[in-house]
């Protein structure tokens, strides 16, 4: 099974990359298939988390086919 | 209800009458706007300009889920939501928001809930080019119930 990660603003700026692809074959959460693309990193404190362009909490269940997103608080308006 | 994001530049009064004349056949009593327009200053800084990034698709449907909350909430009859991305120079219209509704209450209340929902769940990230030629993401939105 497939996931795409995207990432936005200053923390695609620090990664130095916009997306990923991660395969997993077991149940994760949205926290998890951070770690699984960003092995040697933390979560950054205050990252805002979507899943299909849904908000959801760091602690959610992924599906297959699923577009992940992880980027910093958001700045408009 | 509508929402949209532009590319380029666009002339916040000239949207409300066309949206009104489009859109709206009568029956309001109130129409309230909000325009937040680009500074030439933040935090203590001169800004040169800005670059405006946005997630595509999950902006408008988050604008939407806030434009529906409102419309939840209160009596309104219609809604507009405009924002800019990409390059904004100063005194540019970055974000429009304009409600109309048969009475003033409902379009002032609707009105600052989706502005204050906006800059807290609408996914928009400015950074600001200053004139020093350095470049700068704002970190975050302050609380516009608190803030000056």
């Amino acid at each position: 099974m497939t996931i795409k990660i995207r990432y936005f603003a200053s923390l695609r700026e620090r990664l130095g990359r916009s997306e990923d692809t991660v395969d997993f074959y077991e149940a994760l959460t949205v926290s998890d298939v951070w770690y699984r693309a960003n092995a040697d990193q933390p979560l950054p404190v205050n990252v805002l988390a979507s899943v299909n362009m849904d908000y959801v909490a760091l602690d959610s269940v992924v599906q297959d086919d699923d577009e992940v997103a992880f980027f910093p608080p958001v700045t408009g308006g | 209800m509508a929402v949209k994001v532009c590319t380029g530049a666009f002339e916040p009064w000239q949207e409300i009458q066309d949206y009104q004349n489009a859109q709206i056949s009568g029956g309001f009593g109130a129409t309230t706007v909000f325009i937040g327009t680009m500074r030439d200053f933040n935090d203590g800084d001169d800004v040169k300009s800005m670059m405006l990034e946005h997630y595509p698709g999950m902006t408008e449907k988050q604008l939407q889920n806030i434009v529906y909350a409102a419309r939840q909430q209160w009596s309104i009859i219609d809604a507009l939501v405009v924002h800019r991305v990409g390059t904004i120079m100063p005194n540019d219209a970055i974000v429009l928001i304009a409600v109309w509704s048969a009475h003033r209450g409902a379009a002032f209340d609707a009105n600052r809930y989706i502005i204050e929902a906006l800059k807290t769940t609408a996914p928009f990230w400015k950074k600001e080019q200053l004139t020093t030629k350095q470049a700068r993401w704002v970190s975050k939105n302050t609380d516009g119930y608190t803030a000056g």
